[in-house]
């Protein structure tokens, strides 16, 4: 009876220690969506919350490490590129199942890819892989190898597969079934997504428990940044990703410990002047606008430092070029940012016949310089900025009128009528590899907003950057590719069609209950290794 | 409630006299960037503190309010005269006019004002200097506020047009502008000073909405609008009670002009 007892005692410590160690039984992640997502169908996705369902719940054939910003194996276990990077073949991990049950095997990799090439769905997803006219092929070569043809060659390739969620070819409950770490279990539109655990999630951590550590998320819809700032503060959600600086400051004297300032990100505020030749505006003032002369001295006059201390409260830093310095791979580390620098700024406008009288600035013309920069209204930030331009300009006898228009104004202006003289604006940027950027850089593309879809180059520097920019997009040598992307950015810093003022940091807010995060620059910044985050006492993260 | 009204009006004078001396009891210019001192706490330097950008708030709220203060009830005196023209003329001549103004006017009040306010603040021209951005915000909102007060005056015209007194005025052979001079806008009088006294604060509450939209006067001037924007933010200006400072104020000046204005309504 005794002996009984003993063993029955073990049995039941060893029990509830294997209890604490697994999974933690009932856990519930919760955050915030800004926006309802507006599909499920990973091939389709284009919203950030969209990408954000996905990336919790798709798998993928290799996934980039958000921290080493390396690709790592996922679903495949290697792959390899032949043929100039048309082609790309991929050897499958084995055994391994979606959340339904339903076997995983090559030719649901083939059926993903038949999907997000199909011209019918107009996949965002599948955009970023057409490089040319024509068919794409899959060969699934057994259960476990399949081999994808392209038309053409696809700059970074694999990489691109970072975003693929590998659907299911035959589970009945279609894109639903998944690969990754957690399930669509409920959708209350408008209100909440419930994701749960992934019963068949093929990893498991050192220690052999099966991955992920928490049983369900919670994703509330929810708008308004206040109140979610409130519901970190009340313990009702975990963390904040992309956190406002006001905010940052604010929560690091009430919780300090909570936020994360990862650095500098990928995102960038620019100004940038309207070069367009048939725009609406006097002929001076494009003859300003045009001028290399103008708008390096307007650079000059710009105090970056203090933008990113007052405005950003130091949660930025000044830019140097379209490369934020948070790419580690790409960035040219040579370059540094423009000075704020008045009186080389005069000698660039003495240059060009520029003449201060009575402290305001004239052209050779003696047209007063005056012009007005645009903004979307209700961007405090980017109003700020401007303010702080116009107070810096002033510096040098430029009047600048900062107009706050409602967006779609503002793009009708900048896209349409060109009815505009400078605009300032950032960019938001999740991708590394800067073949993500044609779309600006080549002179013929729409997005290239100083003078977009221009029919041959207006200027010499602008065929320099084409010629460099096709290059890079035509090889796989990554030399190669780097000296060219180095040789545009340096074209770029100094010609500036786009001024660079600052990149803003990565910043986010993590409860203390929300073990194992480790915020990165890049999206999605908390959660990138969802899998491995556990929830806890806030005794056990202090740690 | 006399010495209310006394406290009320007084109160309105010293707002005023301090913001028409802005230039002389401002501390410092209303666009200088303090850039060493964002969002600094009162001092003696900086009365309210410093907003986000380091400029003094106490100086901008002498210069907000006197942009506010002088320009709302330009504006209210602009509508209100549109609106007299246009509900005076409609009322005392009837029939189609009348019809046709006032089909215009509830066409006026059914539009989304604010939307259409925005829609045409993106259509002006861009390059405009902050004080003529100020001047065309309340132009707009003048240009158009006269509805309410055309449909109010298009009331009295009619019933005056048939009033007795007029009648007696044409049969002892006065007509055209004489009687238009000498008999009727004398008797508009009172029923335009109470729309002008209507449209000031909501005028001046238009501007503070249009500013918070981001869409109202033009940085760096200042006005109750753009001043008011700070407190978009709730968790971000909790903790410093003095940005309350501008949306004390305003609802101060507009409640005293609303104790002052009842006095008023007795003797109309």
């Amino acid at each position: 009876m005794r002996q009984r007892l003993i063993r029955f005692g073990f049995l039941l410590i060893t029990f509830l220690a294997a209890g604490a160690m697994h999974a933690q039984s009932g856990s519930q992640l919760r955050f915030c969506l800004h926006s309802e997502p507006k599909t499920l169908n990973p091939v389709l996705m284009a919203d950030e919350s969209s990408e954000t369902v996905r990336y919790l719940t798709g798998g993928v054939l290799m996934r980039l490490n958000r921290l080493t910003q390396t690709l790592e194996p996922e679903l495949a276990t290697s792959w390899k590129e032949s043929a100039g990077g048309k082609t790309i073949t991929f050897k499958l991990r084995a055994g391994l199942h979606f959340s339904d049950g339903t076997v995983f095997s090559a030719e649901d990799v083939a059926y993903t890819i038949q999907q997000l090439m199909d011209p019918a769905l107009h996949s965002p997803t599948g955009d970023s892989f057409r490089s040319a006219e024509g068919k794409v092929i899959t060969r699934v070569e057994g259960r476990d190898r399949v081999t994808v043809t392209f038309p053409a060659p696809v700059v970074g390739l694999d990489k691109l597969f970072d975003q693929v969620a590998i659907m299911s070819a035959t589970s009945p409950q279609k894109e639903l079934a998944v690969l990754g770490p957690y399930y669509v279990a409920e959708n209350k539109a408008g209100s909440y997504l419930l994701l749960k655990r992934n019963p068949n999630y093929w990893k498991h951590d050192a220690s052999g428990a099966q991955l992920p550590n928490i049983d369900s998320i919670r994703l509330d819809i929810q708008q308004n940044r206040d109140i979610e700032m409130v519901r970190l503060a009340r313990g009702e959600i975990s963390f904040i990703n992309s956190l406002d600086p006001e905010y940052f400051d604010k929560l690091a004297t009430q919780a300090p410990g909570t936020v994360h300032d990862a650095g500098v990100s990928l995102d960038s505020e620019q100004l940038w002047f309207n070069q367009v030749p048939t725009s609406p505006l006097p002929a001076y003032k494009k003859a300003w606008f045009t001028s290399t002369n103008f708008r390096r001295a307007i650079s000059n006059a710009i105090n970056r430092d203090d933008l990113a201390r007052v405005v950003f409260r130091g949660h930025a830093q000044p830019a140097v070029s379209w490369v934020s310095p948070a790419n580690k791979v790409w960035f040219n580390a040579k370059l540094q940012p423009h000075p704020y620098d008045q009186k080389a700024a005069l000698r660039f406008l003495a240059n060009d016949g520029f003449r201060m009288q009575n402290g305001v600035l004239h052209d050779r013309d003696g047209h007063i310089v005056e012009f007005s920069v645009i903004t979307n209204a209700g961007n405090k930030y980017r109003e700020r900025m401007a303010t702080m331009i116009q107070q810096d300009l002033a510096g040098i006898g430029i009047r600048l009128n900062v107009v706050t228009l409602d967006f779609p104004s503002l793009i009708e202006r900048i896209t349409r009528t060109f009815d505009y003289e400078a605009s300032l604006l950032g960019l938001v940027n999740n991708d590394l590899d800067p073949n993500s950027q044609m779309n600006v850089w080549l002179s013929s593309a729409e997005n290239h907003q100083w003078n977009p879809s221009e029919k041959t180059p207006a200027t010499a520097w602008e065929a320099e950057i084409d010629n460099l920019m096709r290059a890079q997009a035509a090889t796989l040598d990554p030399k190669k590719r780097k000296k060219a992307v180095d040789r545009v950015q340096e074209i770029v810093w100094e010609q500036e069609p786009f001024i660079y003022l600052v990149n803003k940091n990565a910043l986010s807010a993590v409860s203390k209950s929300l073990h194992n995060a480790h915020p990165v620059v890049l999206h999605p910044q908390v959660y990138w290794n969802v899998d491995q985050l556990s929830l806890g006492s806030e005794v056990a993260q202090s740690r | 409630m006399r010495w209310v009204r006394i406290i009320a009006i007084a109160f309105l004078v010293v707002v005023s006299m301090s913001c028409l001396l802005a230039n002389f009891v401002a501390p410092a210019p209303y666009a200088y960037q303090f850039r060493e001192l964002p969002d600094a706490s009162p001092s003696r330097q900086h009365l309210l503190g410093t907003d986000s950008l380091g400029r003094d708030r106490f100086s901008r709220l002498l210069y907000g309010t006197r942009v506010s203060l002088l320009l709302a009830p330009a504006a209210a005196l602009f509508a209100s005269i549109l609106a007299a023209l246009i509900g005076g003329s409609a009322g005392f001549v009837g029939g189609w006019l009348e019809r046709c103004v006032m089909a215009a006017t509830d066409l006026f009040l059914s539009l989304p004002w604010l939307f259409l306010l925005i829609t045409v603040r993106a259509l002006l021209p861009l390059n405009i200097a902050p004080f003529t951005s100020v001047l065309v915000t309340f132009a707009l909102l003048g240009s158009l506020g006269w509805a309410a007060a055309a449909r109010v005056i298009c009331a009295d015209a009619r019933s005056f047009s048939r009033s007795d007194f007029i009648l007696l005025a044409r049969a002892s052979g006065s007509g055209g502008f004489r009687l238009l001079w000498r008999h009727v806008v004398p008797n508009f009088k009172p029923v335009l000073f109470a729309q002008f006294w209507i449209a000031v604060p909501v005028f001046i509450l238009a501007e503070a909405n249009l500013g918070v939209l981001g869409l109202g006067v033009a940085e760096p001037l200042p006005s109750w609008g753009s001043l008011l924007r700070e407190l978009e933010s709730f968790s971000s200006m909790s903790g410093q009670p003095w940005q309350f400072f501008p949306l004390i104020l305003l609802i101060a000046v507009i409640s005293c002009i609303h104790l002052a204005l009842r006095k008023q309504e007795p003797s109309l």
